[in-house]
């Protein structure tokens, strides 16, 4: 248990280092000058140097790329371009609204998806097993802001009962706060609950073919009996990793609801340091979601172990 | 010796044959499979003859008739330079597909040859290949695609180009064990003992007999594929205005939502849903069919 979870933690330490050099050469080298990126076409050759020079970037790109690393091991991410200060307290600023949007799609979308699926798989082949796979099915793969823009025309424009834009105001109230982020919510409930419900149906449906399911029912158990104790323990399992790995698609998700929502958070961060070729702030905005993803990624396959006894109880070596 | 070789292949062929025409006519059964494709028929004729079928000039800007809510003569009314929004929807059907279909073909081609090599070669080109995945993996799709969209500059073949490099190693990992299973089949033991090489087993013997998983494949990641070249085009990474564009025209006139300009932005948002669930109603059906 202790050396797989070692073994793991190892291994994700692999990948941030991939990921810190993809970052790196996608955000810092690929786009060029950055000193002619910000002072525009019409800046002087010599301003131009002058400020590659300031910002470090006429070094060696072995050189630059220690630097960088070695200044987020020490917690400095970088100074933003376009702000002409550190990156750090914009992107936890951004994070913690962020965290605030996704708890909240979180908290709708894992009961709904998992009663959803263990209510498809109940009926299953049923036309109410039809209508929850077609339906989840589409949802899934409907792009946010499409669902999000009907949402505003219904909810927003036509029946006037939430407000379109998410952030509330400074000071706003908790419960303010959290009416401004119902309509941003639901497009990334949507998206998440088809897999998730998916997930939570396939598992139960293996559930309720396997032999114990058979022996509870053929001793006398209660239906319902039998589906809390015997079949859910058992479905859920899978679904719980299904729901972290979500977490890199949320991430996705986050950036265009934002965008559309006009709310501070880390994707509508890393939209406008792109666009405004604020490469630090993107490099550290990027590398931020690369590490939640794979936090997320490492607790999904911590608990699973955790949770489940065959692996906890050293069947896994 | 010959006999032995020539008996299992030619199960394999006939089998696949009697396999492909009571397929179809299953698929033909399915009402979801009937409402997809006419759908998605519906999609592709408007992107071969957008130009025909659109009753006006989607460019034609008329500066007295702007933010014209829908009427009888434009049916889903006039954008903020007095565009006709159906006109606009219909054209914009192009942009989208032959992105999304071409950025999806990019990808299962070059991931079914890697797939095979990953799969049939295995060792060296199995491991690395395998490293990549992971890190490709490491991070959401439309991020990967952003970052790399902001480095080389936004354009439909930048967007082919990222989504195909992206779909590569997911498509490759799907072959990979579709040929994991051939690979124990006996008509390779033959090939190799013929004396075959590598490459005429891999794409004559092999590859014929993936290809059940690779179109199942190309229809999931052509709905993905839908679903990130209109999300990247509604960031303004995609298609430029004025050509019309589905996500584009959403990301112009999204803005004066608010104000109740609902129909500029409302009915290509309509066309992208009904295009990713028309692809998903045929994925679904096929994946059924294949299953059954």
């Amino acid at each position: 248990m202790a050396t797989y979870v070692l073994k793991r933690l190892g291994l994700a330490l692999v990948t941030l280092w991939l990921l810190s050099v993809i970052v790196f050469f996608a955000s810092q080298v690929l786009p060029g000058d950055p000193g002619r990126a910000i002072l525009g076409n019409l800046a002087a050759p010599s301003a131009v140097a002058a400020l590659d020079h300031q910002l470090g970037v006429d070094r060696p790109l072995l050189v630059q790329y220690w630097t960088w690393v070695t200044g987020l091991l020490h917690g400095n991410m970088g100074t933003s371009y376009t702000f002409r200060a550190p990156v750090e307290p914009y992107i936890s600023a951004a994070l913690v609204n962020s965290i605030k949007l996704a708890a909240l799609a979180f908290v709708i979308v894992v009961p709904l998806g998992i009663l959803g699926g263990v209510v498809a798989a109940l009926n299953y082949g049923r036309a109410a097993d039809r209508v929850i796979s077609v339906a989840g099915l589409s949802a899934t793969t409907v792009p946010e802001f499409v669902s999000g823009i009907v949402l505003i025309v219904v909810f927003g424009v036509a029946l006037k009962v939430l407000p379109v834009s998410a952030s509330a105001g400074t000071g706003a109230s908790a419960a303010s706060q959290l009416q401004h982020l119902i309509l941003p919510a639901i497009p990334l409930v949507l998206v998440l609950f088809g897999y998730i419900a998916r997930m939570a149906r396939a598992g139960t449906i293996e559930a309720l073919n396997s032999d114990y399911a058979r022996t509870a029912i053929l001793k006398g158990l209660k239906r319902s009996v039998v589906i809390r104790r015997h079949i859910l323990r058992n479905s859920l399992l899978p679904t719980i990793t299904v729901i972290a790995t979500q977490t890199g698609y949320l991430i996705g998700g986050l950036v265009i609801v934002e965008t559309l929502f006009n709310y501070q958070g880390i994707g509508n961060l890393i939209f406008k340091a792109a666009t405004s070729k604020d490469f630090p702030m993107l490099a550290a905005g990027v590398l931020v979601i690369g590490v939640v993803y794979m936090v997320a990624t490492l607790i999904a396959d911590v608990l699973y172990t955790v949770l489940n006894p065959r692996l906890r109880l050293g069947g896994a070596e | 010796m010959t006999d032995v070789v020539a008996a299992p292949a030619a199960v394999v062929t006939v089998a696949h044959g009697r396999g492909e025409l009571p397929g179809w006519r299953l698929l033909l059964r399915r009402p979801t499979f009937i409402a997809g494709a006419a759908i998605l028929l519906f999609w592709v004729v408007c992107a071969v003859f957008g130009h025909i079928i659109a009753p006006q000039d989607p460019l034609a800007q008329q500066l007295l008739a702007t933010n014209k809510a829908p009427s009888a003569a434009h049916w889903f009314g006039t954008d903020q330079l007095g565009r006709d929004v159906f006109s606009r929807v219909i054209v914009g059907a192009r942009s989208i597909l032959v992105i999304s279909v071409f950025a999806t073909l990019l990808g299962t081609v070059a991931g079914t040859a890697l797939g095979l090599a990953m799969g049939y070669l295995g060792g060296v080109v199995d491991i690395l290949a395998g490293r990549i995945v992971e890190a490709v993996l490491a991070l959401p799709l439309l991020v990967v695609a952003f970052l790399f969209l902001v480095a080389l500059g936004p354009s439909p073949l930048t967007i082919i180009i990222v989504i195909g490099f992206v779909f590569t190693p997911l498509i490759a990992r799907t072959v990979r064990s579709a040929v994991l299973v051939e690979r124990q089949q006996d008509y390779l033991a033959s090939a190799r003992l013929l004396g075959e090489n590598r490459t005429y087993i891999m794409f004559v013997e092999i590859l014929p007999n993936v290809l059940a998983a690779v179109l199942v494949e190309f229809t999931v990641r052509l709905g993905y594929a839908i679903f990130t070249v209109a999300s990247l085009s509604f960031l303004g990474f995609g298609v430029q205005q004025p050509t019309p564009d589905w996500g584009a025209d959403i990301n112009a006139n999204y803005g004066v939502l608010p104000a109740g300009y609902w129909w500029m932005t409302l009915f290509p948002a309509l066309a992208i849903a009904s295009l990713v669930i028309a692809i998903n109603l045929v994925t679904d059906s096929i994946e059924q069919v294949l299953a059954s």
